[in-house]
């Protein structure tokens, strides 16, 4: 059982292959490019998604913070995307790996601040210290907002992760239990069937509200450095 | 119109089995021939399931049946143990 429950989470190579590669790789080939005015299904569903997407997520950036909204847009369809694919039975989620969210979260963290950094210096150095606050307690204040400035990439990392983790492994856990309880009792097995029911409902949710939180965080982010 | 059409040039199912072997052998093996066999794959499973005027799921339920069969076959290692038997 111990072995078991973490078995679905090891990175997959077949003979010394890495095939977790195409496994990532996967997402983008579920999205055709668009070629005419009007396209098939597929194409016109993904073309409506991505306006609505879209127009929600950058009212609140300046011209200047629309520069990323391609970057924005394919991190919300990507993780998205992998995450729902990691639902089907068997498969791989590659953001249950703390390596490939870190991957994600550190550059887009970075990228937002040093461009804060480079064109409104003064206003970024500024967000260290809030405003109206006792001058005998600037210097702890300022070491206060220096940790939290930098726990912002560990936290949109470790929050993927854990997230979409916890979610895989409740569902492993019981879904044995309901198959371990249908000998002994089929009523507790029901009962922890609707759980089961439940939390895989919950699970399509998180899947999908995790890529929002992570974009809308990064572009929190930005807005406040440009 | 030519009365024997030389061998590289004909499609699978016109090749006799006695053919076939030289057959397999003429085809294109480079990266570049690889990566063409997939890329007319993909745009013949395209064509013929997706990119129709009143596509159905079917098109990419497939797919993702596929992909399970495939994740199942990538760790049968595993699982070969969790089957419901007295003793394992």
């Amino acid at each position: 059982m111990n072995e078991n429950l973490f078995a679905s989470f090891i990175t997959p190579t077949m003979m010394g292959l890495p095939i977790v590669i195409l496994i990532i790789a996967l997402p983008a080939m579920l999205y055709p490019s668009p070629n005419r005015l009007v396209d098939n299904r597929l194409i016109s569903i993904q073309q409506w998604l991505v306006q609505l997407i879209l127009k929600q997520m950058l009212l609140i950036h300046n011209v200047k913070g629309r520069t990323w909204s391609l970057m924005l847009i394919s991190l919300i369809l990507f993780i998205g995307s992998t995450n729902l694919l990691g639902l089907i039975p068997y498969s791989f989620t590659p953001t249950t790996q703390l390596s490939m969210n870190l991957g994600m979260a550190i550059p887009l963290w970075a990228g937002t601040v040093i461009t804060g950094f480079r064109y409104k210096t003064k206003s970024s150095l500024a967000h260290f210290l809030p405003q109206g606050t006792p001058t005998l307690l600037i210097p702890m204040l300022v070491v206060i907002e220096t940790i939290s400035l930098f726990i912002q990439p560990m936290a949109l990392a470790v929050r993927l992760t854990a997230n979409i983790t916890a979610g895989h492994l409740l569902m492993r856990l019981i879904g044995g239990a309901t198959l371990a309880l249908t000998a002994i009792s089929p009523a507790t097995a029901s009962i922890t069937f609707i759980v089961l029911l439940l939390l895989t409902i919950l699970e399509f949710a998180v899947a999908l509200i995790q890529a929002y939180v992570f974009t809308l965080l990064v572009s929190l982010y930005l807005h406040d450095n440009t | 119109m030519a009365s024997v059409v030389p061998l590289k040039e004909k499609k699978l199912m016109d090749v006799k089995i006695g053919e076939l072997p030289s057959w397999i052998l003429m085809r294109d093996f480079t990266p570049g021939g690889i990566f063409g066999a997939f890329r007319r794959g993909y745009d013949r499973y395209y064509n013929k399931y997706v990119n129709v005027k009143k596509g159905s799921i079917a098109g990419i339920s497939m797919v993702l049946a596929a992909y399970v069969v495939f994740n199942y076959c990538r760790s049968y290692k595993e699982l070969k143990h969790e089957r419901l038997r007295k003793y394992h």
